[in-house]
């Protein structure tokens, strides 16, 4: 699925994995996890990213370990100029409080509603995938 | 394709109590952040929110509620929220914002917490 990076366009994305998490049986709360760490990953890039083709690239996959658990997997792939994530502050509400500029937890959220989170980011772009487990 | 957020209020004596409807994104937050401003300058000393019908909160939005938090906090009043789904229980904690503002899981609750009754 390839998104154009536009206002509101990760909700059409957020429609694409909640489908597949019901197919799985996944619980609404554990979709809502997963609509909304795809939320933060699209506007992080969005606003972040300047993408080259102006599009964010999204793979969905289901899948089984061998153990047998299931899980929803989601890739969101922008051609952006790629960041650092090791020197991403972490942010704090405190901190928010005394800077202008509240924002920053995009990546912080999405580390705290998945369960595995792989970051690769360069020149070339980033790319984030993220898995949780039914 | 539109999921913007609808913004309602009404006053109970000093309390505001504010109901979203939608997404809560960037023009999500500035709606209520304008609904809750009104409020607090018509002499509102406390804010209830009602997120029982919004089911994402993204952190554009979050970073909103934080900036109308730090005025109800510079006026010594106080912030509450309600209706919560599990996940934006989950991030307004994983964002400290509960250690500043109370969540209760019903409005009945919330508008005890922020008036709460004289022994």
């Amino acid at each position: 699925m390839t998104i154009p990076v536009a206002p509101e366009m990760e909700i059409v994305a957020t429609a694409q994995a909640a489908a597949l998490g019901e197919y799985i049986a996944m619980s609404r709360d554990k979709i809502d996890e997963v609509k909304l760490a795809l939320v933060e990953a699209c506007i992080n890039a969005f606003e972040h990213a300047d993408c080259r083709d102006e599009m964010l690239h999204l793979k969905f996959r289901l899948g089984r370990e061998p153990k047998g658990r299931e899980f929803l997997e989601v890739e969101v792939l922008d051609k952006g100029k790629g960041f650092d994530s090791a020197r991403v502050e972490e942010p704090t509400i405190e901190k928010s409080f005394v800077n202008h500029r509240k924002r920053g937890w995009g990546l912080q959220i999405i580390k705290s509603l998945m369960d595995e989170v792989e970051i690769t980011s360069g020149g070339g772009g980033t790319r984030i995938l993220m898995r949780k487990y039914k | 394709m539109s999921e913007s957020c609808k913004v309602s209020s009404e006053r109970r004596g000093d309390v505001a109590i504010l109901w979203t409807d939608g997404y809560i994104n960037n023009q999500g937050g500035e709606e209520i952040a304008r609904e809750a401003y009104s409020q607090l300058d018509q002499g509102a000393r406390a804010l209830v929110l009602n997120l029982e019908k919004t089911r994402i909160v993204n952190s554009i939005g979050i970073s909103i509620l934080i900036e109308v938090l730090e005025k109800v906090m510079d006026r010594k009043g106080a912030l509450a929220f309600c209706g919560l789904t599990p996940t934006i229980d989950k991030t307004f904690r994983i964002m400290g914002l509960a250690q500043y503002a109370e969540i209760y899981p019903t409005q009945e609750d919330a508008l005890r917490g922020v008036n709460p009754q004289p022994a």
